[in-house]
C-alpha cells in the first residue's frame, strides 16, 4: 500500500519464502561444518529469539587462523511485564550456566537473554526454556515484542491489573505460526489439513519490529513515549479506568542520516480496559498494511505516521477497532528510575529492587549477583519481575521473609553503595556479542561512570541524580536519545555526546558534540557540570539546566536530534 | 612453462604432447622416460608398449609406502638390466601372490610401517603367505632388504617377516637379510652391489640368448637430501588452532624459489631439524654434562651442545639405544623393559634420551654418550599447497608436539619450525610420494579421509582441482578434538564448499560431546553413499594417524562394504579398491 514502485526489502522475500517462520532452520541447525545457520535464516531466526552473533574480539584473530568467525547465538526469552517464578528462575540461570557463557542479562525490556550459545545447544536450551513454560517466540523479529508493564508500585491491585492486560495484549499478538513448535519443542510436523494462518499478522508478519509499553504515572520507567504503541493507566480514586493510548515512539536512527531519526509517541486518546486488545489489534494492522515493507529503515510505526499524518492514521485506527479515543488526559511523570532496595506496596508486601549494572547478572570476584539470585530463588516464595531499566525485582517477600532475602544479598556482596548517576544508567549490550555495535557499550560505562563521578562528587553533585545511557550504535537499544547525557558509539573509542533529554523521558535530546573519546567525554562535560553547580534552580534537573543555559537547545522534533547545539 | 627441446625432430604438436605429459612426471619418472626412449632407439624398435624379457629369470619385488623400498627396488632392476641381467621389477599390490610359485629368484626390499605393519602395498601378498594357501617354495631362492627406523619398538619388522616365511615355506636364502635405519642409502647401495654379485653368478643368461637391448636409466638421486638440503625462506608462521585450543598447530609457507624442486600435490617435504634449546638443556642437566665439553662425531671435533643441537638424535628413543645404554652402564632397572615388548614400545613413545639418563642414571661420559646417539633424522610434512596455485612455495601443516609434565617434552622438527620466524631459513628436501596421488582422470570423484593434519594433502589436491578446473567430485572427512579450535582451514573448506569445488564435507570432534566421535563414525553414517561413490568409480584417500585412525578407517570401510555389497565380498572389495590404486594411504 505504501511505494508501489520500489521494490520490496530482501527481508519481505526470505519472509515470504519462510512458510510461516520455517525457512530452513532445520537443515541449518543439522549442519555440522559450520557454527553458522544459513544467511536467510539469520532472519528467520529472530522471530524465533534468536540471533546469529560472533565473538567480535575474536574475529581477527581467527580469520588469521582460518577459522570461521567464533559463532554463536543470542537467545531472549520474552515474558510480559519481566515476570518470572522463582522456579522459572532457577531454570533459567541453569541455562545460563550450562549452555550460556555464565552470564544472563537482563534487558531494556524486561526480557532475559542468555549469550554465547552455540548452535547444537539452541534445541535443548529453547526446549528448556519451554519446558519452564516461558518462550522466545517473537522476542524478535517483525513482530510485537516483549510488552513493558511496571515492575513495581505502591498500587499492588492496579499493577497486577496492568500486568494482567499486558500479557493478554502479548498473548493476543502472538504469532501463531506452528514452526516455532515444530522446528523447538515436538520435531513433528503437525498433520492437519487445516491451512496454517497468522490472522493478524498474514503470511509477511509486519514491515519492522514493534514494541508496546504500559506505564503508572508518574512513574515513567517503561519510557513509553519511546515505544510505538504505549498505555499510560489512568487511575482514578483507586481505580485502573483505563488507559491514554500513545503511538509512534521509536529511538533508531543512524549517524548523519536525518532522514532517520528517534521521535516520540504522540498521544492519540484516552480508551478503556476493554478497548484496549481492539485497539492495539487495530494499530498493528495499520502498520502491517501501510508501514513501508521496501525499506527497512524507514519501515517502523513512527515513519508511517509521519507519512500518513497523525490523524489520518488514528482515523484508520478508530475505524479498524471500532473505537472511538476519547480526549486524553494531562498525564504527569516524575521519573524514571527504579526504586532503591525496599518498597512497601499498599497491601503491605515488600519489594526489593537489586541495582544490576547494566543488567548483566554474573559472579564477579566481589559481588556474585548470578549465584546470589540463584541462592534467593531457591527461598523465594514470591515472583521475580525484570524492570526496564535492567534490574531486578524480588517481589512479594512477607514481612517475615524479609531478614533472610538480605542476608543472602549480603552473603553474596549483591548490594554495596551505588552512585546516583549510575543507578539511573543504562547500557546497551554492544561489543563483543553485538553485531551492529560501532564501539564499547556495557564493558565501558561503568569505569567511565567512576570518573563522570568523581567529577561530580568535585562539583557537589553526587546526590543529584542525572539519567546517563550510552549504546555502542545509535539504534539506540539503551533508549539514548531521552537522556539528559546520552552516548553513542560512532567508532572504537569515539562517542557522541547529546544533551538535554527530559529527565522525565518527554523530551528528546540533541547532538552536543561529535567523536568524543574517554579524555574528550570527561572534558565536555566538566564545564557543564560546573556551571550546572553553579547557576542550578532548586530542583532543576541537568537536561532542563543545559537548555535554559544555552549550552544546547531543545528539540521538538525527531530529525532535530542530528543537528548540533 | 615449457620444456625446450633443441633442434627437435618432432611435429609441433608431438612436441607439445610429450612436453605436456613430460610436464606431470617427476624427475625419477621423466629420467627413466629418457632411458626407456633411448632402449628404444637402440633396439630399433617402433614406439610402441616395451617388449617385456621373455622369461625374466629374477623378480625384484618391493612393498613401499613413502617410496623408500621403491626407488631401492627400481634402482637394483635398473642396474640389473644394464648389466644385462634379466629381472622385472614389481610392487607387490601389483603382483598376483600366486605368481609366487614360479619363481625361481627373488629380491625382495620391504620396509616396515605402523607398529611393525607391512605398508598397503604388501598387506595382500603377506597375507597369502601367511595362509593356509600358501605354497611350498623349496625352488625359490631369495634375499631381504628390510627397511626400518629402529625408533620403532619393531624393527624392521616386515622384513624379518618376510624372511622367515619365505623359509618356512622351504626357500633357501641367497644372502642374509639386510636392515637398513633411516640413513639406508649407504646400506642399500652396498646391498645392491653384493646382489649384482651374486646376480652375476646365478642370472648370467646363457651366451645364445642376446642381451636385452632396453638401455633402463637408473633413478637419479635426488637433487636435495638429509645431506644436502635445500635452504627454503620461511615465509608465514600462523597458528591455525584456535585460543581454546589444547593443541598448537602451524601453518607455514616456506619459499622453493630457485630451488627447482617440483612437487606434486600428495608429496611432502623433509625438514632437517635442530634440536630446541630447552631440549638440549635439558639433556645436558639430566647427563650432568657440559654444554662446552669437546667431543669428536664423524672425525669432527665440536662442543657437546652443538652436537646435540644439530647432530644428534635426542628427542627419539630406539631399542638399540636403550640396550647399548643398559650394557655400558650395566644399568639392571632397564633390562625388565627391555624384554618387555609392550611396555618398551610404551616407553619409546613416551620418553626422549634426558628421560633415559635421568630415571636410569650412571655416570656417563659426553663422549660415551655421543657415540650411542643415532645422528639427527629428517621429519617429513605433507605439503598442503599445489604448485599450481603457490608456483614457488610449499605450505606446511605442522602440529607442534609438545608435553609439560614432570618434565618439557618437545618434539624436535615441530618446535625448531613453531618458533622460526618469517625470513628465517629451513633446510628441506622433497620427499615425493607417488602412491598418493591424484587420479590421472580429473573427473574421477575422491574421498578424502584426513584427520588433524592429515588433511594437509588435500588442500593440496583441492588447490590443484581448482585450478585445472577438474570436474570430478570432492569428499572430505575431517575430525579432530574441538570444532571451535580444531577445524583445520575451516574458512577454506566451507568456500570451497561454497563454490561447488567441495561437494561434501563431513566432520567429526571427538571431544564435543561425552562419546567420542571419529572420522569413521561419520563414514559409518554415509555408508552407502560412499559406497555407491566407490562403485561409480571414487578413489579414497587416507592420511594422518596411523596407529588408530588408519586401521579403524580400514575396519569403517569394510564393515561399509559388508553392509552394502554383503559379507562375503567385504574384504575383497576393500581388496580390489586397494589393487586397482583407488584406495591410497599415506599414514604416519
Ligand atoms: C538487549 C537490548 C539492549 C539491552 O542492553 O538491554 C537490545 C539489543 C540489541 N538490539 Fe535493540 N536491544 C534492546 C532494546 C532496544 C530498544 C529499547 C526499547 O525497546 O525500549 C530500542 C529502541 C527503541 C526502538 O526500537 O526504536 C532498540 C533498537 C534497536 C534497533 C533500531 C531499530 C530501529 O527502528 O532503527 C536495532 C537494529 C535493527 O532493528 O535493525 C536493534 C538491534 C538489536 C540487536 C539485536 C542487534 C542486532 O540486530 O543484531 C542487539 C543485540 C545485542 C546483544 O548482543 O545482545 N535494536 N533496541 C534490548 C533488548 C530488548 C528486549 O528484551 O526486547
Ligand atoms: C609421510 C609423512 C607425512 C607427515 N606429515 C605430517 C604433517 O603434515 N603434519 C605433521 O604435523 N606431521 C606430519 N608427519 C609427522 C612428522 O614427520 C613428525 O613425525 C612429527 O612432526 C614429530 O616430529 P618432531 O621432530 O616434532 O618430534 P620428535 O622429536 O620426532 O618426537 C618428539 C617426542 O614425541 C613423541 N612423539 C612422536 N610422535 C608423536 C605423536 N604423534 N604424538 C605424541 N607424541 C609423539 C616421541 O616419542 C618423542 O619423544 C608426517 C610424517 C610422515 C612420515
Ligand atoms: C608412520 C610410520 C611408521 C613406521 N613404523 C615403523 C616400524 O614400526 N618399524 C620400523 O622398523 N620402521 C618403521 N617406519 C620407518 C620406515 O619403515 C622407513 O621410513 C622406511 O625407510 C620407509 O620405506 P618406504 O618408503 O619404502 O616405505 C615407519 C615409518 C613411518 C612413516
Ligand atoms: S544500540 Fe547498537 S550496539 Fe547497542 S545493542 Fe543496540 S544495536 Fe547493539
Amino acid at each position: 500500500m505504501s511505494t508501489e514502485a520500489a521494490p520490496l526489502s530482501d527481508v519481505e522475500r526470505i519472509k515470504t519464502e519462510s512458510r510461516f517462520l520455517r525457512g530452513t532452520l532445520v537443515e541449518s541447525l543439522a549442519e555440522r561444518a559450520t557454527g553458522a545457520i544459513a544467511e536467510d535464516d539469520t532472519q528467520i531466526s529472530k522471530f524465533h529469539g534468536i540471533y546469529q552473533q560472533d565473538d567480535r574480539d575474536l574475529r581477527a584473530e581467527r580469520r588469521k587462523q582460518k577459522l570461521e568467525p567464533a559463532f554463536s547465538f543470542m537467545i531472549r526469552a520474552r515474558m510480559p511485564a519481566g515476570i518470572c517464578t522463582p522456579e522459572q528462575w532457577l531454570e533459567m540461570d541453569r541455562l545460563a550456566r550450562t549452555h550460556a557463557n555464565q552470564t544472563l542479562r537482563i534487558t531494556t525490556r524486561q526480557a532475559f537473554q542468555w549469550h554465547g550459545v552455540i548452535k547444537k545447544n539452541l534445541k535443548p536450551t529453547i526446549r528448556a526454556i519451554n519446558d519452564a513454560l516461558l518462550s522466545t517466540l517473537a522476542a524478535c523479529g517483525d513482530v510485537n515484542r516483549n510488552v513493558i508493564a511496571p515492575p513495581v508500585s505502591e498500587l499492588a491491585e492496579i499493577r497486577g491489573r496492568i500486568a494482567a492486560d499486558a500479557t493478554r495484549l502479548a498473548d493476543h499478538l502472538s504469532p501463531r505460526t506452528r514452526a516455532y513448535h515444530e522446528i523447538w519443542l515436538d520435531g513433528n510436523k503437525v498433520e492437519t489439513t487445516e491451512q496454517e494462518s497468522e490472522p493478524i499478522y498474514g503470511p509477511t508478519y509486519l514491515p519492522r519490529k514493534f514494541k508496546i509499553s504500559f506505564v503508572i504515572p508518574p512513574l515513567n520507567d517503561g519510557d513509553v513515549y519511546a515505544q510505538d504503541l504505549g498505555f499510560i493507566a489512568i487511575v482514578e480514586e483507586g481505580e485502573l479506568i483505563g488507559y491514554d493510548v500513545t503511538i509512534g515512539g521509536g529511538m533508531g536512527m543512524a549517524h548523519g542520516a536525518p532522514e532517520t531519526y528517534p521521535r516520540l509517541a504522540d498521544t492519540a486518546g484516552f480508551i478503556t480496559r476493554e478497548q484496549m486488545i481492539p485497539v492495539a489489534e487495530a494499530v498493528v494492522t495499520t502498520q502491517r498494511d501501510f508501514g513501508d515493507r521496501t525499506e527497512r529503515k524507514h519501515a517502523r510505526l513512527k515513519y508511517t505516521i509521519d507519512d500518513m499524518g497523525l490523524d489520518k492514521f488514528v482515523a484508520e485506527v478508530e475505524q479498524r477497532s471500532g473505537v472511538k479515543f476519547a480526549p486524553a488526559h494531562d498525564v504527569r511523570f516524575s521519573h524514571r528510575g527504579d526504586p532503591d532496595g525496599w518498597l512497601q506496596d499498599d497491601r503491605g508486601a515488600w519489594h526489593y529492587t537489586l541495582f544490576v549494572e547494566n543488567g548483566r547478572l554474573a559472579d564477579r570476584s566481589d559481588r556474585r549477583q548470578l549465584s546470589g539470585m540463584r541462592a534467593i530463588a531457591q527461598v523465594h516464595d514470591g515472583e521475580f519481575r525484570l524492570t526496564a531499566n535492567q534490574n531486578v525485582v524480588i517481589g512479594d517477600v512477607a514481612e517475615t521473609a524479609k531478614a533472610r532475602i538480605e542476608a543472602l544479598l549480603d552473603e553474596y556482596g549483591m548490594t554495596g553503595s551505588v552512585s546516583k548517576l549510575r543507578r539511573n544508567a543504562l547500557a546497551c549490550v554492544g561489543l563483543p556479542t553485538c553485531g551492529l555495535a560501532m564501539a564499547e557499550s556495557e564493558r565501558y560505562l561503568p569505569g567511565l561512570i567512576d570518573r563522570l563521578d568523581d567529577l561530580l562528587a568535585e562539583n557537589g553533585l553526587d546526590d543529584d541524580p542525572i539519567v546517563i545511557r550510552m549504546t555502542g550504535c545509535p539504534n539506540g537499544c539503551a533508549r539514548p536519545y531521552v537522556a539528559e547525557i546520552g552516548l553513542v558509539g560512532k567508532a572504537e573509542g569515539s562517542y557522541n555526546l547529546f544533551l538535554g533529554g527530559g529527565f522525565d523521558g518527554r523530551r528528546l535530546n540533541r547532538l552536543y558534540a561529535e567523536n568524543l573519546n574517554d579524555q574528550g567525554i570527561v572534558d565536555a562535560l566538566a564545564p557543564l557540570f560546573a556551571d550546572y553547580a553553579k547557576r542550578r534552580r532548586p530542583d532543576e534537573h541537568f537536561g532542563d539546566f543545559v537548555i535554559r543555559a544555552g549550552h544546547v537547545a531543545a528539540v521538538s522534533a525527531g530529525p532535530e536530534v542530528h543537528g548540533s547545539r | 612453462m615449457s620444456v625446450p627441446l633443441t633442434e627437435s625432430p618432432l611435429e609441433a604438436h608431438e612436441q607439445a604432447r610429450l612436453s605436456a605429459m613430460a610436464l606431470t612426471w617427476s624427475d625419477q619418472q621423466r629420467l627413466w622416460a629418457s632411458g626407456f626412449l633411448a632402449g628404444m632407439a637402440a633396439a630399433g624398435q617402433p614406439a610402441l608398449a616395451p617388449q617385456p624379457a621373455a622369461k625374466p629369470l629374477a623378480t625384484v619385488l618391493y612393498g613401499s609406502q613413502t617410496g623408500n623400498g621403491q626407488a631401492v627396488a627400481e634402482r637394483l632392476a635398473a642396474a640389473a638390466e644394464n648389466r644385462g641381467l634379466a629381472v622385472t621389477v614389481k610392487n607387490m599390490a601389483d603382483y598376483a601372490p600366486a605368481k609366487i610359485k614360479q619363481e625361481k629368484f627373488l629380491f625382495l626390499v620391504v620396509s616396515t610401517h605402523g607398529e611393525g605393519d607391512p605398508p598397503d602395498d604388501a598387506e595382500e601378498l603377506w597375507s597369502y603367505l601367511g595362509s593356509e594357501r600358501a605354497p611350498k617354495l623349496t625352488d625359490l631362492k631369495y634375499a631381504v632388504l628390510a627397511l626400518g627406523d629402529s625408533s620403532y619398538a619393531n624393527f624392521c619388522q616386515t622384513g624379518r617377516d618376510f624372511d622367515q616365511r619365505l623359509a618356512a615355506l622351504g626357500a633357501s636364502e641367497l644372502h642374509a637379510r639386510v636392515e637398513c635405519d633411516v640413513d639406508y642409502l649407504d646400506a642399500a647401495a652396498a646391498w645392491q652391489d653384493r646382489m649384482l654379485e651374486i646376480g652375476e653368478e646365478f642370472l648370467r643368461p646363457e651366451p645364445a640368448v642376446a642381451p636385452r637391448p632396453m638401455l633402463r636409466a637408473v633413478p637419479a638421486t635426488p637433487r636435495y637430501t638429509r645431506e644436502r638440503p635445500f635452504a627454503a625462506e620461511l615465509l608465514a608462521n600462523q597458528t591455525i588452532t584456535g585460543r581454546d585450543s589444547d593443541k598448537d598447530v602451524r601453518h607455514l609457507e616456506l619459499s622453493l624459489a630457485g630451488a627447482g624442486i617440483e612437487y606434486q600435490p600428495g608429496d611432502s617435504l623433509a625438514v632437517v631439524p635442530r634440536n630446541p634449546k630447552q631440549s638440549v638443556e635439558g639433556l645436558l642437566q639430566a647427563a650432568r654434562l657440559d654444554a662446552d665439553e669437546a667431543i669428536e662425531l664423524d672425525g669432527e671435533t665440536l662442543p657437546l651442545a652443538k652436537a646435540f643441537t644439530e647432530r644428534l638424535e635426542i628427542t627419539r628413543l630406539s631399542p638399540p639405544l636403550l640396550k647399548a645404554y643398559a650394557e655400558l652402564g650395566a644399568v639392571k632397572s632397564l633390562r625388565a623393559l627391555l624384554s618387555e615388548p609392550d611396555a618398551l614400545r610404551g616407553y619409546l613413545e613416551r620418553h626422549q634420551v634426558a628421560d633415559l639418563v635421568a630415571d636410569h642414571p650412571f655416570s656417563i661420559g659426553a663422549q660415551d654418550l655421543v657415540s650411542l646417539l643415532r645422528p639427527l633424522g629428517a621429519r617429513s610434512y605433507s605439503i598442503a599447497s599445489a604448485p599450481a596455485e603457490y608456483p614457488d612455495e610449499a605450505h606446511l601443516t605442522v602440529s607442534v608436539l609438545r608435553e609439560e609434565g614432570r618434565r618439557l617434552r618437545l618434539g624436535a622438527a615441530s618446535n625448531h619450525l613453531a618458533a622460526l620466524e618469517a625470513g628465517a631459513e629451513v633446510q628441506v628436501y622433497l620427499d615425493a610420494n607417488p602412491r598418493f596421488r591424484l587420479p590421472d582422470d580429473p573427473a574421477t570423484p575422491i574421498i578424502m579421509i584426513g584427520p588433524g593434519t592429515g588433511v594437509a594433502p588435500y588442500r593440496a589436491f583441492l588447490q590443484q582441482r581448482e585450478a585445472s578446473g577438474a570436474p570430478g567430485r570432492n569428499w572430505l572427512f575431517f575430525g579432530d578434538r574441538h570444532f571451535a579450535s580444531d577445524f583445520l582451514y575451516q574458512i577454506e573448506w566451507l568456500r570451497w564448499r561454497k563454490q561447488g569445488l567441495l561437494n561434501r564435507l563431513d566432520v567429526a570432534f571427538s571431544r564435543d560431546q561425552e562419546q567420542k566421535i571419529y572420522v569413521q563414525h561419520r563414514l559409518r553414517e554415509q555408508g552407502a553413499e560412499i559406497y555407491r561413490w566407490l562403485v561409480e568409480g571414487a578413489w579414497l584417500y587416507v592420511c594422518g594417524d596411523a596407529k588408530a585412525m588408519a586401521p579403524d578407517v580400514h575396519q569403517a570401510l569394510i564393515d561399509i562394504a559388508a553392509a552394502e555389497g554383503g559379507t562375503e565380498h567385504a574384504q575383497e572389495f576393500v581388496q580390489q579398491l586397494k589393487r586397482e590404486g583407488r584406495y591410497r594411504r599415506d599414514v604416519y
